[in-house]
């Protein structure tokens, strides 16, 4: 791709933390700790590195059932070889808060089956206890394993297949507004409280100013919500809201809801033409905010030479049974073939990456001792944080309080 | 090995939303920095307490229709700040008090079995029920269950959660050779009931303890045979006196009945404390702090409350209202928190006849009849105080509740806990690797099957062998 203006803005990266990695067999590699994935110290351990290297921040995976081979499936899954079983993503986030400083953690957290009630309160203590370093990857829940899990309402599954019929089209798309209704719910909340409500005035007897909170009063076709938040406002006043994407609905929702939208582009031709799906959705959906923040994801298998990465996916492949698949785009190769990628990317306008390591533990690693240095070469990567918090390292503006605009 | 005294059991109750805790203090810090968690949680460590206690709350209270603003107003999300704290302790227990009625067992299970994995077993659950309309209004669920109900779906959200805590085997997770998996089928359950119909895998393994500690708050009779057949210990009401030793006895002869023993369920009253060098000393302090959590427009609050009716015309520092309580229940003007007087008549008239005999003013005859102190006294007389409690069965220890955020604990921690020490009723150190339900003495955790609820469940995995943890020596 030539003739590109370089992008003059610096590069953003994340890392999306899973297990032991986003290779089936990425438990088995020497290193990788498979007994230490339900520990804080495992997540600790990572985050910490991800801090080391100054990354954005990390996405931690989450879902309501247990993982499978396929979670569109009805069969029973009953393969024993792969990783099965993890944490609550927000508790763990939590817990690595007061161990690290800088970089943002980023939650998943489902829409379908939760209370966003609950889910408010929870990404904005998140944010009080992380100092304004909490985001939240939106994800719309639906699986058939999931809705028998909570019990809570029935829900017809929602399907791999389900772009091919009008009703299953139309299932997803409700299934998406109840998303948006979800986070509009949330982002309410997080505003229900003006910054300064607490005033601790002696002399009238007052903890808080009432008039500074506000019922958010939501009425929507799948529920309705009263408020205001127990939690006061949290540091970024909106913590930062992502989803992941990869078709028209989907992309609509991120439009519609979030900060930033992680897609998976899988070649340059895809990198510019999604890139243009994207803006579209933003001017079908009428977004009057900032446009989205966005991140191309990838898989990366790195190696010191393109021919030590292709051994070594070649050597997880084989043990996994299996070629990796994956909706991202999967790279193979060295860190600075990697940095030639992201940069070209870059220069397509993608705002930054979300790099999902095969084997956490060698490939996150291998993005912060090689990748980030070969960006930092290229002057498209910081080399030491700014003070602020996620929203300000993003570039996203002062979230202002709608109820503190209207009653202005 | 030398014969134990009784030890008390030692919780810290981070200061809630009431106005026993005093905001106006200049001591008085934040309620929602992690700072003040962290700080209080580390002096209940220092204090080698056994747990901290987070209540719950789940919408702002109302009086008179506007937000209730006198007191402390606002709370983190409870298992959020626990697992932050899970960072910053290493052995104290984390209770947080989690509703059965707005919520699934699925989540909370699997967010009490993340808090286990991350704290190492040192998670604590305090159950409760709402049948709150007004609460519900926050909720997708909405609504509200018939009080009966209320704890009917309490007992099985309990009895389902405990299932799915042990549907992973023993060394599932066998992470070496071949198999990341020794059985398929890990995580597998079905729980078919009247209020939870599900089925499926869950996402969390086995955790430290397996089943974190369960405490609940019953005081009814209903709760307390609910206490009885499916919690590891009770917060109670009752701290003091004669109605204490009721309370004490009455629950822990309930446990029989269900095959348990009367060390299997812990009562833990909640209780305050003021200290002084000497006694004279603490009781001034303590009405002293008792004129900081009744402000004048508190006063006139509380009396609404028994009142039942607006009052804010009168004078904090004048008489007890002429007019009589509103006595019809059809409307509390109290939302959000449960309503604390029972009969409005009959306690206006203690009110009026207290402040008949001392010539006492509205706020002078609140600060007389509400929240007084439990403990008050030289570290010393408390210490003595509370062994006193604990060998005599008026509890087995105590949940204390600091009226100041975040230092509240901390002259308990440096002058009374090492009095307790030397007593021999409160350890010198956790013993090494001890889970939560180490440090209360209860045994390793009972599957689900185990506990009788009569709740019709089918379940897999919970015949398997549970791990056999390492005891307290206490």
């Amino acid at each position: 791709m030539t003739g590109l203006t370089p992008n003059a803005t610096p590069i953003h990266l994340a890392v999306a933390l899973d297990g032991a990695g986003w290779h089936p067999a990425a438990w088995r590699e020497p290193g990788a700790r498979p007994d230490d994935l339900l520990t804080a110290r495992y997540w600790a351990d990572l985050t910490t590195t991800a801090e080391r290297g100054l990354l954005d921040f990390v996405t931690i995976e989450d879902s309501l059932d247990l993982q499978s081979a396929d979670p569109f499936s009805d069969d029973v899954d009953t393969r024993t070889d792969q990783v099965r079983g993890r944490l609550d993503a927000l508790l763990v986030a939590a817990t690595v808060a007061p161990l690290t400083r800088h970089v943002g953690l980023v939650p998943t957290v489902t829409t379908t089956h939760t209370e966003p009630f609950h889910v408010s309160k929870a990404v904005a203590t998140l944010d009080h206890v992380s100092h304004g370093r909490a985001g939240w990857r939106v994800q719309v829940g639906g699986t058939r394993g999931e809705t028998g899990n909570v019990g809570r309402r029935t829900l017809p599954p929602i399907r791999r297949d389900l772009a091919s019929s009008p009703e299953g089209r139309a299932a997803v798309r409700e299934r998406f507004d109840e998303a948006a209704d979800h986070v509009e719910v949330v982002r309410r909340l997080w505003d229900s409280w003006e910054d300064d409500a607490e005033i601790r005035d002696v002399t009238t007897g007052r903890f808080v100013d009432r008039d500074r909170l506000h019922h958010v009063d939501f009425e929507g076709r799948h529920f309705s919500v009263r408020g205001p938040s127990i939690t006061p406002r949290p540091p970024q006043g909106q913590p930062v809201v992502t989803a992941l994407a990869h078709q028209t609905i989907p992309y609509e929702l991120a439009a519609r809801s979030a900060d930033v939208v992680f897609v998976t582009p899988h070649d340059d031709e895809q990198a510019a033409s999604i890139l243009g799906e994207v803006r579209g959705a933003e001017a079908r959906v009428g977004r009057n905010a900032r446009p989205l923040t966005v991140f191309a994801d990838l898989v990366v298998v790195l190696g010191s030479t393109t021919d030590a990465a292709r051994t070594r996916r070649r050597r997880l492949d084989e043990a996994a049974g299996s070629p990796l698949t994956s909706d991202a785009h999967v790279f193979t190769g060295t860190a600075a073939d990697l940095a030639s990628l992201l940069l070209r990317w870059h220069d397509v306008g993608y705002d930054g990456f979300r790099l999902r390591p095969a084997v956490v533990v060698d490939d996150l690693t291998a993005v912060v001792d090689e990748l980030v240095p070969a960006l930092q070469r290229a002057g498209a990567f910081r080399t030491a944080y700014d003070p602020g918090t996620l929203r300000e390292r993003l570039g996203l503006p002062v979230a202002v309080n709608r109820y503190a605009a209207a009653s202005a | 090995m030398t014969q134990h005294r009784k030890q008390v059991i030692l919780g810290a109750h981070f200061p809630g939303v009431n106005n026993t805790t005093v905001w106006s203090d200049p001591a008085s810090g934040s309620h929602i920095d992690l700072s003040s968690f962290t700080h209080f949680a580390q002096t209940a460590e220092r204090g080698r307490f056994d747990f901290l206690f987070l209540a719950e709350g789940l919408r702002l209270r109302e009086q008179r229709g506007r937000i209730h603003d006198l007191d402390v107003v606002g709370r983190p999300d409870t298992f959020t700040v626990l697992a932050a704290l899970a960072a910053v302790t290493q052995h104290l227990g984390l209770a947080g008090t989690i509703n059965t009625t707005f919520n699934e067992p699925y989540e909370v299970a699997r967010q009490f079995a993340t808090l286990d994995h991350l704290s190492g077993g040192r998670a604590a659950w305090n159950v409760v029920t709402s049948s709150d309309a007004f609460t519900g209004e926050n909720f997708r669920r909405g609504g509200f269950l018939p009080h009966a109900e209320r704890y009917e779906r309490a007992e099985e959200f309990i009895a389902t959660a405990r299932e799915l805590w042990d549907s992973w085997p023993v060394d599932a997770v066998r992470a070496d050779g071949a198999d990341f998996l020794s059985d398929a089928s890990a995580g597998t359950f079905e729980h078919r009931g009247k209020h939870f119909d599900v089925a499926g895998r869950f996402t969390v393994p086995r955790s430290p303890q397996v089943h974190p500690v369960v405490l609940q708050a019953g005081d009814s009779s209903d709760g307390r045979e609910l206490a009885a057949r499916s919690a590891d210990a009770i917060f109670s009401r009752h701290s003091t006196g004669d109605g204490a030793r009721e309370f004490y006895l009455d629950v822990k002869g309930r446990l029989e009945r269900y095959g348990r023993r009367p060390d299997d369920l812990k009562i833990l009253p909640a209780a305050t404390f003021v200290l002084g060098d000497t006694d004279a000393e603490a009781v001034d302090r303590a009405a002293e702090v008792r004129r900081q959590q009744v402000s004048p427009q508190t006063a006139i609050l509380l009396l609404e409350q028994v009142w039942n009716r607006d009052l804010s015309d009168y004078d904090p520092d004048g008489p007890l209202p002429t007019v009589d309580p509103i006595v019809s229940d059809a409307s509390s003007i109290v939302r959000g928190r449960a309503r604390q007087v029972g009969d409005p008549a009959a306690e206006a008239a203690r009110y009026r006849a207290v402040a008949e005999a001392k010539g006492l003013s509205i706020r002078e005859v609140v600060i007389e009849l509400t929240g007084r102190q439990t403990f008050v006294g030289s570290p010393e007389t408390v210490a003595r105080a509370l062994e006193h409690a604990v060998a005599t069965e008026i509890s087995d220890g105590f949940i204390l509740v600091p009226h100041i955020t975040p230092g509240g604990l901390d002259e308990f921690a440096d002058r009374v806990v090492p009095l307790l020490q030397e007593r021999g009723v409160l350890r010198r150190d956790y013993a090494e690797g001890a889970t939560l339900r180490d440090h209360l003495g209860l045994g390793p955790a009972r599957p689900a099957s185990d506990w009788g609820t009569g709740v019709s469940a089918a379940h897999g995995a919970s015949a398997e062998p549970l791990r056999t943890g390492v005891r307290a020596s206490a």
